[in-house]
């Protein structure tokens, strides 16, 4: 009651209740419409197709008339024993393990070497490497991938894993590169200055100096390089055989394959799987991802 | 640091981006003056109980010779580049001379593959980065305003769309929108038509493509206008405060403007992504009403018998090309600031 008095006696406190009462409304809304297509699916994953892609009645699927029909049961693991068992799914799961450890390891690597040097040294051609790295930033995958293929058939390395690894690892490096470099001029000079005077190398000034102090931006780029490798499609469809494939192109050859037998299920089921490791990822380092995504814009 | 030490740091990086970036576009280039070679036909006869038939068939061993002599193709100069799939420029001339008016001439322009893909990348790509900016300006502003412990929450699910893989993204709303799905039966039942789908009409599939494409990048722009937010300096709202300024005006003449430098970030960001879009095209099933530049060089290396190189790599380049040209204005303004600095 109070709180009502006081904003009929203040018109400008009382636009602000309705005003506050509209944010909130708003936010909501635009929470329904980043979540809800997740938990759908999520939840959907868990039905038969008939409920899922229900003709009759969308309702359907929360209910699962269907499912309970041919299962027995409201839910069903139906879709995940198809991917994951029938299809193999787990192998390409665990390709993709590899393949996202190994690329974040290796750019992190390389990128920190790199990104330190660019940082360090006030020479006019790191001026011109940053730029490079923007526009190789900007080249779309696919034109790159059209450059590899006819040279890897001629080669004989087509098809690898470690190719596939070390392609993604040059396509990461521009990025790699950019954010680590506005990290390391943000740790003072005197830093790894003060260990030279006191008789270290280059090298050594960086990895006594410079190291203990490099890990939160470290993370922050790795969660980068993580999420490109993880979230690739263009490079890993075209270098990778049947075999050897990665999770998001055995999602794409699911849909070619599934569609018309009627198992489209499986194909939910290994989207849902894809999705889990994300949501985690970004419930653990929220923070960080929110740091990186601002840290090139505020920086630089 | 010495040109000796910069170097001992930066050789794996560099090193890595030359034989992987750079080395592969000007592979790209020499391809795209190589075409396939042509079929060696050999004529074989084929003897049965009621005599024997001439049969002509592709000469397999006389092919792989050949192929292994000159892998990249036959010579073709910028033919390819010319030729109907990609500039058209015999066609075009053709169409310009025999069409009565300016709506024939786009549409049987539009009819030409790379034209096509020309034209939805650049709309998507110039519909979509305005429309990202402002969707994310506004879900900046407001959530900034709700209550702290909502904050959290909020920023956990916007993260979502943009760090969900593309594929799977436009996948997820694929189903969705699918007739038989929750958003298309809502559809229906909204406009009281039981036949409507998203899918069947170009211009519906387009809007659906746009609508996927700010749903996937708002997050990024709602994220980094939300941290420049954190930082607009109090004093200079309140003193807009006590000149009278109410909310409208504080955003407009407070806000806005402190946030450019990161509005033109995003904007350079989103230019770059939105150009190569490709995923999204493969999870929605659009390629028969949309296609993108990308999606056409996946085509043509996806060609079932034999990769078209040649033609996949004069499209790269001239999609190499649209990217700098997409560049210039940053770069030329980076290279200014850099000399006043020097």
């Amino acid at each position: 009651m109070a709180l009502f008095q006081t904003s009929s006696d203040n018109p400008a406190a009382q636009k602000s209740t309705a005003l506050a009462v509209l944010s909130v409304a708003f936010v909501l809304v635009w929470l329904f419409i980043a979540a809800f297509p997740f938990l759908w699916t999520a939840w959907g994953s868990f039905k038969a197709e008939g409920d899922f892609f229900s003709r009759a009645d969308w309702m359907n699927a929360i209910a699962g008339p269907a499912t309970t029909a041919q299962t027995g049961g409201a839910f069903t693991l139906d879709g995940y024993r198809g991917a994951w068992i029938e299809k193999e799914f787990w192998r390409a799961a665990m390709n993709t393990g590899i393949v996202t450890l190994c690329v974040t390891m290796i750019s992190l690597t390389l990128g920190t070497l790199g990104g330190y040097a660019l940082a360090r040294s006030g020479f006019r051609y790191t001026f011109w490497i940053l730029i490079a790295a923007l526009v190789f930033r900007a080249m779309p995958h696919v034109t790159l991938v059209s450059g590899y293929l006819l040279p890897f058939f001629q080669l004989n390395i087509w098809g690898y894993l470690p190719t596939t690894i070390i392609v993604l690892v040059a396509i990461n490096q521009p990025f790699t590169l950019w954010m680590l470099h506005s990290f390391f001029l943000s740790i003072p000079k005197d830093l790894d200055e003060a260990a030279m005077v006191d008789g270290c190398t280059r090298f050594q000034a960086f990895r006594l100096a410079i190291i203990p102090v490099m890990w939160p931006g470290v993370v922050t780029t790795g969660l980068f390089s993580f999420l490109l490798a993880y979230n690739d499609f263009t490079t890993t469809s075209m270098l990778l055989t049947e075999t050897n494939a990665t999770m998001i192109p055995k999602i794409n050859s699911f849909l070619g394959s599934t569609q018309e037998e009627g198992k489209v299920m499986y194909a939910v089921a290994a989207v849902v799987s894809a999705i889990i490791p994300l949501f985690v990822l970004i419930m653990f380092f929220q923070r960080q991802i929110v740091s990186g995504l601002t840290a090139g814009a505020v920086k630089g | 640091m010495t040109h000796k030490e910069f170097m001992a740091f930066i050789w794996p990086s560099l090193l890595a981006m030359a034989l992987f970036i750079a080395v592969p576009i000007i592979s790209v280039a020499y391809q795209s003056m190589f075409v396939e070679h042509e079929q060696i036909m050999i004529e074989t006869e084929t003897c049965g109980p009621f005599g024997c038939t001439p049969e002509v068939a592709v000469d397999q061993d006389a092919m792989r010779k050949v192929r292994e002599d000159s892998p990249a193709g036959r010579f073709n100069g910028l033919d390819t580049y010319t030729n109907s799939s990609h500039l058209a420029t015999d066609e075009i001339t053709e169409i310009v001379a025999t069409s009565e008016n300016f709506g024939e001439i786009r549409d049987r322009i539009m009819n030409l593959p790379f034209y096509k893909a020309l034209i939805f990348t650049l709309s998507y790509t110039f519909i979509v980065t305005p429309l990202v900016i402002v969707f994310g300006f506004i879900i900046a502003v407001v959530v900034n305003s709700i209550p702290s412990f909502l904050k959290g929450p909020v920023i956990f699910f916007s993260l979502l769309p943009m760090i969900v893989t593309p594929l799977v993204g436009s996948l997820v709303l694929f189903w969705m929108i699918d007739s038989r799905g929750v958003v298309g039966a809502f559809l229906q039942y909204l406009f009281a038509d039981p036949s409507l789908s998203l899918k069947a009409s170009p211009t519906l599939t387009w809007v659906t493509l746009f609508v996927y494409g700010v749903w996937h990048s708002a997050p990024f722009a709602f994220v980094v206008f939300y941290a420049g937010l954190q930082t607009v300096p109090s004093d200079t709202l309140e003193s807009s405060m006590v000149d009278g300024a109410n909310r409208w005006e504080q955003i407009r003449f407070v806000v806005m403007p402190y946030l450019l430098p990161l509005a033109t970030f995003v904007a350079l960001m989103q230019l770059m992504d939105n150009f190569r879009i490709f995923e999204p095209i493969i999870g929605f099933s659009a390629s028969a009403s949309a296609t993108s530049l990308s999606y056409l060089i996946y085509t043509d290396l996806r060609e079932a018998e034999t990769p078209l190189f040649g033609s996949a790599a004069a499209t790269s380049m001239l999609t190499i090309i649209g990217v700098i040209i997409l560049l210039l204005p940053v770069l030329f303004r980076n290279a200014r600031e850099f000399n006043r600095k020097a």
